[in-house]
């Protein structure tokens, strides 16, 4: 499957297992959605479980927090992360609040899913990473798959988790997987390990990341497209980089990272988002915190610059493998 | 028109400020019985009428008249008018609680009792309000637990809330009364949520969805009216209009020249504008969109026309704005004071039975203060443990909140 079958296949499978489940959001019924992700749901189900919703984010979020204050399991969708910004005050004071200020009597057992990620000259508003703006938010869980697999897995445990769940999607790896090398032909899923999904009922566990690549070198702190640019970035600089794809952002596996770190003794922080308060720094912060005499070189980010997602300068900004492949390299004590 | 003159900006002021008078002309009034009253299945289009005028039951001389005059029995006519004195009682109680620093804030309803206490009435059981901070008159009439409230109040260690919300923002399951927010007009879109919830469950409950004059003016108004409209919800959009978003006059919401009742129409809802100091308007017109709403009928929106009596908070002071004695002009008097008149007319209440139900109020008030302040104040402690604020962040508590309750030292 591709990442788009996948978490076709993860909602489906959680339609049929829990009438509950509802899935709603601009262009999710009738039409299965810009990305497809929800293609044929409708048709299954029927338009109470699975339809289409004005273009108001915050009525979206709005309404779900309700649903899910009744007792639905709401799965909605925001058809670009960009465009989330108007559901700001409904995630943050209410879905991230019910359980914390009701004292557990309301809860939002709810997901949001909002493709994310730039590389597609997508400019401004169809390329941010904001996961930092919800990792920031008590309350909250965001997650962010790399690989068809995990992505049905993870999404199923989001759906079935009682707290409210941002379910980040890179678009770019919706297809295939992407390592950067924008002007190399594009490996479809169909060709890769991780795109053999079951075809019934599996989860991947929230609050655990996955080792993608075994190494004594330093540790990489990655999630989504940036798991395939490091990977990218160990073969072509040859560092044994010991990659770590976090899938949970928030609340993270901190045991994974710290075992890690404490091994190789250096590590890399990499994600799309700009940097400054980027989820990075909180990377950066705990290692420090949590391995800092086995550190034997300051902790490197590699980043989106602090500027606006730009469309002709898409490759100077995004974050790729010569540019993770540098910090390695200082990482390791190089120039 | 050739000559361009300097353009002005136009910014709402009301007529009556600190020392002068308020002009209530503006307020669209219309005698009571002559609002007609349309079947439950009316189309949204056919209501602008009703969103312009406004419905009143009791005349000047406490008669009920005209066509929302509703069937009500006298014993729960008493309830009702019982009800709107045991919130007022309350909160006057409670102001007083605040002013000695036994607790740190409190709002009061004053002058808005008849709408929260008659909506309740016409309510059933399971239906969700998703009130704003100013409807404590629901729970009032659900009869709930004043020393659980006052608990609340003062953030004790029997606290439901644990502690953890501002005084007045209570959550009763229970009663069909949702967590109150801090954040203005989130609740009204949920309230369209919880409704689809129940109609996509093939439900019969409806919601009750509240949002102030002020308030309308915050993006979720709007979104709630399209939602409820598209999906044609089962929920009934109160608008609670008293004139005042803590200073700034209704006008400054966007209330000069039309009415908030219009806008529901506007967006394809059924509306109703009505007196919301008469109990029994407000009982009839709560009655006839919840029978819409569980008709399948579709969301209802009514604007109920009151007067913000008392400071917007313990936190205002409203003689800095507008005029100290505009409650006594204001047209549509005192729900209180109206539905005694009607009752008392039909030979269902008395002065004395007034006297002795406020007094056994105010024994009854005083005897929950005493019992919730056994369980500690702000000003004496005995508040929640700080061990408790970190749980229900999330349902089961994550590694980084265990840390950092062991290193808070609790």
């Amino acid at each position: 499957m591709t990442m788009i079958q996948a978490l076709r296949s993860a909602m489906d499978v959680m339609l049929e297992r829990d009438p509950d489940v509802v899935i709603y959001g601009q262009d999710v019924g009738y039409f299965g959605g810009v990305f497809r992700c929800t293609d044929g749901l409708q048709a299954k189900y029927g338009k109470s479980r699975v339809f289409d919703a004005p273009i108001s984010e915050g009525g979206i979020v709005g309404t779900a927090v309700g649903m899910a204050a009744y007792g639905l399991r709401p799965v909605v969708e925001i058809q670009f992360a960009d465009y989330f910004y108007p559901a700001s005050d409904q995630i943050v004071s209410e879905a991230a609040r019910l359980r914390y200020r009701s004292a557990g009597q309301f809860t939002a057992a709810m997901t949001i899913r909002m493709p994310c990620g730039g590389g597609i000259y997508g400019g401004q508003t169809h390329s941010q990473s904001p996961e930092a703006m919800f990792t920031h938010v008590c309350g909250l869980r965001t997650v962010m798959p790399s690989n068809p697999y995990d992505a049905k897995g993870l999404l199923i445990a989001c759906i079935e988790n009682d707290d409210p769940v941002i379910f980040l999607e890179p678009k770019r790896l919706y297809n295939g997987p992407f390592d950067g090398h924008h002007d190399m032909p594009v490996v479809p899923w169909s060709k890769h390990p991780l795109g053999e999904v079951p075809e019934g009922y599996y989860t991947v566990p929230l609050d655990s990341a996955k080792v993608v690549r075994e190494g004594a070198a330093l540790t990489v702190i990655a999630y989504g497209t940036m798991v395939y640019v490091a990977e990218a970035a160990a073969r072509e600089t040859g560092i044994d980089a010991e990659i770590i794809d976090l899938r949970s952002i928030w609340p993270l596996d901190l045991n994974t990272i710290v075992n890690s770190v404490k091994k190789t003794g250096r590590c890399v922080v990499v994600h799309e988002a700009t940097r400054t308060s980027g989820f990075g720094a909180e990377l950066c912060a705990l290692v420090q915190e949590h391995c800092f005499y086995q550190l034997e070189a300051p902790i490197e980010r590699v980043t989106g610059w602090d500027t606006p997602y730009p469309h002709a300068q898409e490759w100077a900004y995004f974050p790729g493998p010569e540019r993770v492949g540098a910090a390695f390299k200082r990482a390791m004590g190089g120039a | 028109m050739s000559q361009s003159k300097p353009l002005t900006l136009h910014v709402p002021e009301p007529t009556g400020r600190p020392g002068c008078q308020t002009d209530f002309s503006y307020l669209r009034l219309a005698a009571a019985g002559s609002a007609r009253k349309p079947p439950v299945d009316v189309a949204a289009a056919d209501t602008f009428d009703l969103a312009s005028t406004l419905i009143r039951v009791l005349d000047d001389a406490g008669h009920a008249v005209g066509p929302w005059a509703p069937d009500l029995d006298s014993e729960l006519l008493r309830f009702g008018l019982r009800s709107m004195m045991k919130t007022r009682t309350f909160d006057a109680r409670m102001v007083i609680a605040q002013r000695q620093k036994k607790m740190s804030f409190y709002m009061s309803s004053l002058g808005e009792e008849a709408i929260g206490t008659a909506h309740a009435l016409a309510l059933q059981d399971g239906d969700m309000n998703f009130p704003t901070y100013r409807q404590q008159s629901l729970l009032m009439a659900k009869n709930f637990s004043l020393v659980e409230m006052i608990c609340q109040l003062l953030s004790n260690e029997r606290d439901p809330l644990k502690g953890r919300q501002l005084p007045v923002m209570y959550s009763v399951r229970e009663a069909g009364f949702f967590t109150i927010s801090g954040n203005l007009a989130t609740q009204f879109v949920q309230a369209v949520g919880w409704a689809m919830a129940s109609a996509i469950k093939g439900d019969t409950k409806i919601a009750s969805g509240w949002i102030g004059d002020g308030a309308t003016a915050e993006s979720d108004f709007n979104t709630a009216l399209t939602f409820a409209h598209v999906y044609r919800a089962p929920v009934i959009l109160n608008v609670v209009n008293n004139q005042w978003a803590i200073s700034t006059f209704q006008a400054l919401a966007g209330g000069e020249s039309v009415t908030f009742a219009a806008r529901g129409v506007g967006s394809g809802i059924a509306s109703l504008r009505v007196d919301g100091n008469d109990f029994l308007a407000v009982y009839a017109a709560s009655r006839w969109a919840a029978e819409r709403a569980r008709a399948n009928l579709g969301p209802t929106l009514i604007e109920w026309v009151t007067y913000r009596a008392g400071p917007h908070s313990t936190s205002d002071d409203p003689s800095k704005y507008r005029p100290a004695d505009d409650w006594s002009h204001f047209p549509l008097g005192d729900p209180v004071e109206r539905l005694r008149q009607h009752l008392t007319g039909l030979g269902l209440w008395s002065d004395e039975q007034h006297a002795a139900t406020q007094q056994e109020l105010e024994a009854e008030i005083v005897a929950a203060q005493k019992q919730a302040e056994q369980f500690g104040t702000l000003a004496h402690g005995r508040a929640p443990g700080a061990a408790s604020m970190f749980e229900d962040v999330y349902k089961d508590m994550p590694e980084h909140l265990r840390r950092q309750r062991q290193q808070s030292g609790v």
